[in-house]
């Protein structure tokens, strides 16, 4: 049928010539993190050297961790703003636990276990009641917050002798523990995304969630999966917290959602959802952290580094929104 | 003579290698209704976004009134009077009648606040200009898609607009309602509009044109009176080869019954009793929500049902929701492609291994070997290209996209196949092959229903004919013995002679 096979060729070969879109989506995020390493190795004091890779490695793995879960919500068009709560509820669980005698193991999938119930209690009020997740996730914010401050009693319990210590600050093979949880978490979640069906049906329900329900997806299984996944994911970097500051923090993890939030958006994953890669929010959580890091080597005030790291966020994502519209390129170029 | 009011020269436009308009000329005169056909990515629609200010044509001139007019924005095509009523519709749902038709010139008040009085006023004013009976105050979306698009007009008109482009206007609406339109159009002629009216309906274009233009693959074929071209010759204008006959009129044998529901009812629909039998096309005629989508919902365990059964081959069918139904051997292509039908931004893969996941997955991790290899074997099946596997599939024609939708199902071999409106938005070369599938799976033992606004098509491709009004099946019979009168009869209660269903034509 000639005319079928014209209307193909013409949408095949308006992708011949150089396509910004297809080469941003493609290598963008990686030009800009490559960019940012050579400008911090060549300014930066001492940011080469192995110790301080490694630090920006552990420094990074509770956001990346967190950002992980924050990948599979925002796929599918969601968002979880009670990560960071999540963070501390677990972690003061799991200390708690830990002190009362419960051996290190089980403390630790008592930790995870309280972040992925958490999670729970976000994917059903969003998927089964039809809750806007937003509005869902802030309450429970302010809720797992105020029960973090609850089992506390609103103070640090500090346990020096913390059985699970070693997962915040032990080293295997020179290599910080939590940096092995960050490349495990990653491996696992790519895994799930790209190889499996239950990846494939995040990407549809995230795409277009009427379509995915009408071609036999369980819409509301998927979406309160994503929010069981992320708050494990929250529970997982609450461990590693707590096993840092071998106590059982109240106030752990204020803000982290949103630099979760922000790593996945910079990885180029739409907030619209069914489009993104798990890969590209591990290299959006290295370029924060690289940046916090090399601004801290050159001495940067603190208020000067929040401004710097707010603009970084916003040209890293406007440029992938304009990759959405072309035409603003040749615009540019005609001028 | 006086000098035409739109004359387009020249005018070519590319994306990237693609020519989308190449050399296009065009002229409108004041007074007449233009009729601008082609198969779908023919270039109507890149002309109609040049006109209207949305993109800048590369080369070419626009002259209004013999005079050169620069539109660089939909502002600008404002000013010179071009007013374009597109498929979908640019209101705002939530707000009044008047609200929208005022959006953007809202009058003031004294001290600067909206003087909602005179908007009121105003409204009724621009909707008295085109003999519109429709409540300023109703919240737009409460209105049909026909009553819409009258309030769309509107406000073209209401804006001194002299050059109007109709965009497949008819498309959503009953016959009612595109009867109310077309009486429209011809009181604009007789006011001086100049109307440029695209449409895939011959019927209607010969009804209303005085003369027709055709493109093909963005370039200009030809224009002519519609009194001295008749339909043959413009398809073959729009294809560039003579289409036979575009319908099967063959026999096909159906065997036994495979899907078989009585007394379904819900959303104000039913109870239906209907029979598919393997080897069966089944048609289904109605006006715009008689509901047949519903009922063809409701089978696939899209909506709830609140009363009924459905049974397939024998085994009853109780979907909770349509992962159970395609469990059961169904499968249904919507009718809204683009919103419920596919998944744009992601492959043409994936797109259609979505609903074999299951089958191509060992303990959930899927086999991408052979999902990738049994696609490419749909996408033969179907003359679909191999190499736009990877592409998104919003990359595609509305015909190849349709394909893609239909290929998820033969993919996961559903033994009851549901279209709704399967050629919609679809150029005529599709459309074949459309109806070629759909008799291909028909002679292989599936059972089909197809729903279709487009009569010709619901008594030309399928074996019976069923017509639904308000929620029932009013009507059966073998589908060579159906006539579009004898169809629309049925389906707007003409054929019966109670008062009560006169009443239902009429108000």
């Amino acid at each position: 049928m000639t005319d079928t096979s014209n209307s193909q060729q013409t949408a095949a070969e308006a992708r011949t010539p150089f396509d910004f879109a297809k080469w941003w989506d493609r290598v963008g995020i990686l030009v800009v993190l490559a960019g940012l390493v050579l400008f911090m190795a060549l300014v930066a004091p001492n940011f080469t050297r192995v110790d301080n890779l490694l630090n920006i490695l552990r420094a990074i793995s509770i956001n990346a961790i967190l950002a992980a879960g924050m990948t599979f919500v925002i796929l599918t068009g969601g968002i979880d703003l009670s990560v960071g709560s999540t963070v501390a509820v677990s972690g003061v669980v799991a200390v708690l636990a830990a002190i009362s005698g419960v051996p290190a193991p089980l403390a630790l999938l008592i930790g995870v276990a309280s972040g992925a119930l958490c999670g729970l209690v976000n994917g059903a009020l969003s998927a089964y009641l039809a809750l806007a997740p937003f509005i869902v996730t802030l309450g429970t914010m302010t809720f797992l917050r105020g029960l973090a401050y609850t089992l506390t009693e609103g103070r640090p319990i500090v346990s020096s002798t913390l059985s699970f210590k070693a997962l915040g600050s032990g080293y295997f093979l020179g290599i910080p523990i939590p940096v092995y949880v960050m490349i495990a978490v990653y491996v696992a979640a790519w895994y799930a995304l790209e190889r499996t069906r239950f990846g494939r049906h995040v990407y549809a329900v995230g795409g277009n969630p009427k379509a995915a329900r009408l071609a036999g997806v369980k819409v509301n299984r998927i979406l309160t999966s994503v929010y069981v996944i992320a708050g494990a994911c929250a529970g997982l970097a609450g461990l590693i917290f707590a096993a840092r500051v071998i106590s059982a923090q109240p106030t752990a993890g204020e803000g982290y959602e949103l630099d979760a939030i922000a790593a996945v958006v910079l990885g180029g994953t739409a907030l619209a959802g069914g489009r993104g890669r798990i890969i590209g929010t591990l290299i959006g959580s290295v370029i924060l952290g690289v940046l916090t890091t090399g601004l801290i080597l050159l001495n940067v005030p603190f208020f000067t580094q929040l401004l710097i790291k707010g603009a970084v966020i916003i040209f890293a994502v406007s440029i992938d929104s304009l990759k959405q519209r072309p035409q603003i390129f040749t615009a540019w170029r005609k001028k | 003579m006086a000098p035409p009011l739109l004359q387009l020269d020249g005018v070519t436009k590319r994306y990237g290698a693609t020519l989308a308009l190449n050399d296009v000329s065009f002229e409108l005169r004041a007074g007449e209704v233009h009729a601008l056909m082609g198969e779908n990515g023919a270039g109507k629609s890149t002309l109609m976004k040049i006109l209207a200010g949305n993109v800048p044509a590369d080369a070419g001139r626009i002259l209004i009134d013999d005079a050169p007019a620069s539109i660089a924005s939909p502002a600008d095509a404002a000013r010179n009077g071009i007013a374009i009523i597109h498929q979908e519709l640019n209101t705002v749902p939530f707000m009044s009648v008047a609200e929208n038709l005022a959006l953007g010139s809202e009058p003031r008040g004294r001290f600067g606040g909206l003087d909602r009085r005179r908007m009121r006023r105003e409204a009724e004013e621009k909707l008295g200009r085109i003999n519109a009976e429709i409540d300023p105050d109703r919240p737009l979306g409460e209105l049909s898609v026909g009553m819409q698009q009258m309030v769309e007009i509107a406000r073209a008109v209401s804006e001194d607009a002299r050059i109007l482009v109709l965009d497949e206007p008819t498309a959503a609406l009953s016959r009612r309602e595109s009867e109310q339109l077309y009486a429209l159009i011809e009181q604009m002629r007789g006011e001086g509009v100049g109307l440029i009216y695209i449409s895939h309906r011959m019927e209607e274009v010969w009804r209303l044109s005085d003369r027709i233009s055709v493109l093909r693959d963005g370039t200009y074929v030809g224009t002519g009176a519609a009194s001295e071209l008749d339909e043959g010759e413009v398809v073959s204008m729009m294809v560039g080869r003579n289409i036979e006959d575009l319908y099967h009129h063959v026999s096909r044998t159906p065997s036994a019954p495979l899907l078989e529901v009585r007394g379904l009812a819900g959303n104000g629909v039913g109870p239906v009793d209907l029979v598919l039998h393997r080897g069966e096309v089944v048609c289904m005629a109605g006006l715009i929500g008689s509901g047949r989508s519903e009922t063809a919902r409701m089978i696939f365990g899209a909506d709830p049902r609140s009363a009924g059964e459905v049974h397939i081959d024998g085994r009853p069918s109780v979907p909770r929701d349509p992962a159970a139904a395609i469990r059961d051997g169904i499968g249904m292509v919507p009718e809204n492609r683009k919103e419920e039908g596919l998944f744009l931004e992601h492959s043409v893969l994936d797109n259609i291994a979505i609903t074999s996941l299951e089958r191509l997955s060992v303990a959930g991790h899927v086999r991408r070997g052979s999902r990738r290899r049994e696609v490419l074997e749909k996408m033969e099946q179907l003359r679909l290209r191999a190499n736009a596997i990877d592409l998104p599939v919003e990359a595609l024609s509305g015909g190849n996209q349709q394909k893609a939708a239909v290929a998820r199902w033969l993919m996961r071999d559903s033994e009851v196949l549901i279209f709704d409106e399967p050629t919609r938005g679809v150029d005529i070369g599709a459309k074949r092959e459309i109806y070629d599938l759909i008799d291909e799976l028909a002679r292989a033992g599936k059972a089909i229903l197809v729903i279709s606004s487009d009569l010709p098509e619901a008594i030309g491709i399928g074996d019976r004919l069923l017509v639904m009004r308000n929620g029932r099946i009013v009507h059966e019979m073998p589908s060579r013995e159906a006539t579009e009168e004898i169809v629309m009869m049925h389906a707007t209660g003409a054929a019966t002679t109670t008062n009560s269903a006169r009443q239902e034509v009429t108000g």
